[in-house]
């Protein structure tokens, strides 16, 4: 028999808050981590607002040493290295040792890596210093940094490895690591994403106008998922991280468990029949939700709660659709749904793992978060399900199934359904 | 410059990538980087850099390869210094 799969540690690096602790605190109260930032206005950004979360030196140096430290220069692997091990610790297991975990592996994306680096490093290599770079260059900037980091600060022995899949990547990571536990490969997977912050990786969605250029006096009502004057999503960065294991090994150590991974599924839509390099192709994000529904062996009733992907777009109306047409379900009947990029933004590659975390906060914690800046709901998604299911003010109420997607640039979609633990 | 105060230059360039600081304060011109202070080889090419920052000196691969050792190191430097 396949086993069962927990969740039984997180951790988490957001605009609004740097650890579990204070992200619970946050995203309960439904504060904002989006701010001005002035260097995005000196370099004629039309978008100058974003999220950043905010790690002093002295934080920094909790999880690195001093050497590791020098000439370090690279956002995503700082946020993912935190999270990781806050949700190594977290899950209660420990590092201080000279073993390897063969039983253990990790998945933990990103979209590119040490993008500030990798900038410092192309300037030096122009004016023809090569030998400049010395030995920090290539760890910091290839797309696997952030594993390589944390694999040895953990001592991970099986499947370490990185994937990429844009806006997708945190909720494929979830689903890979999944799968390895699921075919018996692995007893423990630490799964996540991370992102960089910052003009070099911001600048290309700033150039494609999908960011919002109207909100850079009014930062905290930026990011308005699902309301009529949503007008593109505000940038963010982070980190999410979770410790996946067999529900066995879970009792075995007495771990805390947030909540159960009953399965999910990624797919494509292939850039046909509406999908494009940055729209998806409604059917296929339909199939990948249905498919969810199926492998997790829910129907669609069971599900109360939806974290959409709903990055404040003109799209959100056609996410909705797409979500009442897979689960069969609208107006009334439709579940409660949020987006937590309303808080933080839209953390591109780490946004999947980060609002993975947010909803398992969900079901641990038994609430939903209130969506920020939707008092305007947009008039295409109140004619296909009731406003009020859009969940507004912080909820206290019986939760036992959510519903989390995400859909990318390329045409790819990941769809998780989590239910709560109960012994 | 002479051959103690080059030590000490030395000793500080490495400190920040030495991970055995008892071999760091026995430290003699017999100490090997690698198996001594126990630094990382991938290390090796940023105590170069830092080397090279110090005593505004230029260091060639061959010269690279040798610098295994403070007493190589020494003897590389000041013969960069003295050129």
């Amino acid at each position: 028999m396949e086993p069962r799969v927990v969740i039984t540690g997180m951790g988490v690096v957001a605009p609004n808050a740097t650890d579990l602790t204070s992200f619970l605190k946050a995203i309960r109260n439904g504060e904002s981590g989006i701010e001005f930032h002035q260097n995005l206005k000196d370099l004629n950004f039309s978008c100058c607002i974003g999220g950043i979360p905010d790690i002093s030196e002295e934080h920094k140096r909790r999880y690195f040493s001093d050497l590791e430290l020098r000439g370090f220069d690279s956002s995503g692997i700082l946020y993912g290295v935190i999270a990781g091990m806050d949700a190594w610790n977290d899950a209660g297991l420990s590092s201080a040792n000279d073993e390897v975990d063969y039983d253990t592996g990790m998945v933990f994306g990103t979209g590119t890596s040490g993008v500030d680096k990798f900038r410092d490093a192309v300037y030096k290599l122009d004016e023809g210093k090569v030998k400049r770079l010395g030995s920090t260059a290539v760890i910091q900037t290839m797309a696997s940094g952030v594993t390589a980091y944390l694999g040895g600060k953990l001592g991970l022995g099986n499947q370490v490895t990185t994937n990429s899949s844009a806006c997708t990547t945190g909720t494929e990571a979830l689903l890979m690591g999944f799968d390895r536990i699921k075919s018996g490969k692995a007893t423990r997977m630490l799964v996540g994403s991370c992102s960089d912050h910052g003009p070099y990786i911001w600048g290309g969605f700033d150039a494609m106008r999908v960011m919002t250029y109207k909100h850079n006096d009014s930062p905290e009502a930026a990011s308005r998922p699902m309301s009529e004057t949503a007008s593109g999503f505000v940038p963010g960065s982070g980190a999410g991280a979770l410790v996946l294991e067999t529900l066995e090994s879970a009792l075995n150590r007495g771990a805390t468990i947030y909540a159960e991974v009953l399965g999910g599924n990624v797919n494509s839509g292939g850039q046909r029949k509406g999908g494009t390099m940055t729209a998806p192709n409604s059917e296929a994000v339909q199939r990948c939700i249905s498919d969810a529904l199926k492998e997790a062996g829910v129907t669609p009733k069971q599900i109360d709660a939806i974290n959409g992907h709903l990055t404040a777009t003109t799209k959100d109306p056609v996410e909705i659709e797409n979500w009442t047409k897979a689960l069969q379900r609208k107006g009334d009947d439709f579940p409660y749904i949020n987006s937590l990029k309303s808080h933080v933004g839209h953390c591109l590659a780490a946004a999947g793992s980060i609002e993975c975390v947010a909803t398992v906060l969900q079901l641990k914690h038994q609430f939903l978060f209130p969506n920020r800046n939707c008092e305007d709901v947009h008039p295409e998604i109140s004619k296909q399900i009731n406003p009020n299911q859009i969940v507004t003010e912080s909820k206290s109420l019986s939760l036992s199934h959510i519903a989390k997607a995400s859909f990318g640039f390329g045409d790819v979609n990941g769809c998780i359904i989590f239910k709560s633990y109960n012994s | 410059m002479t051959r103690e105060e080059l030590i000490q230059s030395l000793k500080k360039i490495v400190e920040p990538y030495v991970q055995d600081q008892e071999a760091f304060q026995n430290l003699s011109e017999e100490t090997d980087f690698i198996n001594d202070l126990k630094i990382n080889s991938a290390n090796l090419v940023d105590v170069i850099l830092d080397v090279e920052d110090e005593f505004d000196i230029e260091i060639d691969n061959d010269a690279m390869e040798k610098m295994l050792s403070v007493k190589a190191a020494l003897d590389i430097i000041e013969s960069k210094l003295s050129s």
